[in-house]
């Protein structure tokens, strides 16, 4: 073979790898891209001040909106977060710090489990843990539930990036008789705490959509309800009822309350990593 | 003359496998001492056995008697062990997180230092002694410890090891990862603080024992093979082995 036909040969193969690579990443986005355009023009002409302003109306009535909804998932997240989070690093902590052993593979092994269970059988849980035993459903179940889906999700991230700390990060803060307790938290944890917000956003945004397991859990509601122990109406659950319903009024709002739900969660991404990005800069970088 | 350091009958482990078969030395104080000896004969373990950070390898440990003034540092908490004997490693490694300050702060800082006062002064005065406040003063809380080139790190680092006042400051091949006049920069302030610290350096380099150091020790396969003033090490060894290291028949 000539030098000239290896040549031409590599051009040819380095053409098609880069072509497939470029068209496969086209399809990913183009799929986001068409669930975003698609989420605009069917719900946005729906979303006005009513919508976010004030609670459904009863059947058959036209208009109303999904404030009750929108409080609510707030209400079931922050719950979620204020109960997943923290069991989530200190699992991830153990595992990646404390682990190297057979009680940490099992832990390890557990956590990849519970990520793969389905959400439903996540919400059935959490009604025989919670609904079951105080008699009702409530804020607080839907949030148990949650929360219990981002623990591995937190866990699983935490130790990836605490593990990408290099050792002689370690090192330096034992070598100045600092404790490993202490190391963990003011030195590791702060190393690697860019891609453990990352983690947390990302099963945040993943939980926030959810409905099955708030089904048998919040339930749902159809008026105003702050209260942890009532249940109370979430976007997903708003959407879900909606857009299996006949009236085409509730269609348009299932239409804006996907646009809505989409929205609060990149605004809530985008508000965490705002901060964060500040609170960095202060600190000097 | 005095002794900082005694060490008697060390042996280390890793697994099954032993490290070190029996070390006896007496570093001198305010003194520098070299480590010499070819890669994988035990030397970098045995600094390391000298504040116990051998033993925070999974499977490690060590056996015998270090003795830091009249410490016994195998019968006291490991973390007080550090506060006493320094260390510096072969790659700077910076806390990534930190500012130049907090860097040097942090012995003390995460040791439960509050006073502003002290910690100003403290951050000072090492960074003076490490020779870096110069190119850092203007920038102690703006610029991150990993922002510096190299050389400044390495120098950073021996500031955050100053900073918790050791007596000893264990140095493992500081300047592998540096350029000569980094390397230089380092060497000059070896000389420095052995006025008042007492320094035991690993290194790889047999003309940087004979500059920084008055005591050398030629370690192979696990053992102390010589220990001897610097100049009789590598003029007059009394061990063929040590002889044929130095003069470059193997390693």
């Amino acid at each position: 073979m000539s030098s000239g036909f290896l040549q031409f040969r590599r051009r040819l193969v380095d053409y098609a790898a880069t072509f497939t690579a470029a068209f496969l990443s086209a399809i990913v986005v183009g799929t986001l891209v068409a669930i975003f355009a698609y989420l605009l023009i069917k719900g946005a002409g729906s979303v006005n001040w009513a919508f976010l302003t004030h609670t459904p109306k009863p059947v058959g009535e036209i208009g109303g909106g999904m404030a009750n909804a929108i409080v609510g998932s707030a209400l079931i997240l922050g719950m979620a977060s204020l109960i997943g989070i923290p069991f989530g690093i200190g699992a991830g902590i153990y595992l990646a710090e404390y682990g190297r052993n057979r009680l940490g593979a099992f832990v390890r092994f557990t956590a990849d489990v519970l990520n793969g269970v389905p959400s439903i059988v996540i919400g059935l849980v959490a009604y025989g843990l919670v609904v079951f035993t105080q008699g009702h459903f409530s804020a607080f179940a839907g949030g148990v539930a949650l929360a219990i889906m981002m623990v591995p999700m937190v866990a699983r991230t935490t130790e990836e990036m605490l593990l990408l700390v290099p050792q002689a990060v370690r090192e330096a803060a034992f070598g100045l008789g600092i404790p490993q307790w202490r190391t963990t938290i003011s030195i590791t944890l702060a190393s690697a705490r860019a891609g453990i917000l990352t983690g947390i956003m990302l099963a945040f945004a993943r939980v926030a959509g959810e409905t099955a397991p708030l089904m048998f859990t919040a339930l749902g509601n159809q008026f105003w309800s702050f209260s942890p122990n009532q249940p109370i109406a979430a976007v997903p659950l708003q959407i879900y009822t909606y857009a299996l319903s006949p009236y085409d009024d509730w269609h348009r709002q299932a239409w804006a309350a996907a646009l809505v739900l989409v929205a609060l969660i990149v605004g809530t991404i985008s508000l965490v990593r705002f901060v964060f990005a500040r609170s960095t800069l202060r600190e000097a970088r | 003359m005095a002794t900082a350091v005694e060490v008697s009958d060390l042996k280390a482990w890793f697994g099954r496998t032993e490290a070190l078969h029996g070390i006896n030395m007496a570093v001198e104080q305010a003194h520098a001492t070299a480590v010499i000896g070819p890669s994988g004969c035990g030397k970098s373990t045995f600094i390391r056995c000298l504040n116990r950070m051998h033993e925070t390898n999974p499977d490690a440990r060590a056996e015998g008697e270090v003795k830091v003034g009249n410490w016994d540092i195998y019968d006291m908490p490991a973390v007080d062990v550090r506060r006493k004997v320094g260390m510096v490693f072969q790659k700077p490694n910076p806390f990534p997180s930190m500012s130049i300050y907090d860097n040097v702060a942090a012995g003390l800082k995460l040791n439960g230092t509050r006073n502003h006062k002290t910690l100003d002064d403290v951050v000072e005065r090492s960074l003076q002694q490490s020779a870096l406040w110069d190119e850092v003063k203007d920038v102690l809380k703006k610029k991150s410890g990993a922002s510096l080139s190299g050389g400044q790190q390495q120098r950073l680092c021996i500031a955050r090891a100053l900073a918790v006042n050791p007596e000893v400051l264990l140095m493992d091949e500081p300047c592998s990862a540096l350029d000569p006049i980094s390397t230089a920069k380092i060497e000059d302030l070896i000389f420095e603080l052995k006025q008042r610290l007492t320094i035991v350096i690993v290194t790889h380099n047999m003309q940087q024992a004979s500059r920084v150091a008055e005591f050398t020790g030629f370690f192979l396969m696990g053992n102390l093979v010589e220990f001897d003033r610097t100049e009789k090490i590598f003029t007059n060894p009394s061990d063929k082995r040590t002889e044929d290291y130095i003069t470059g028949r193997f390693g």
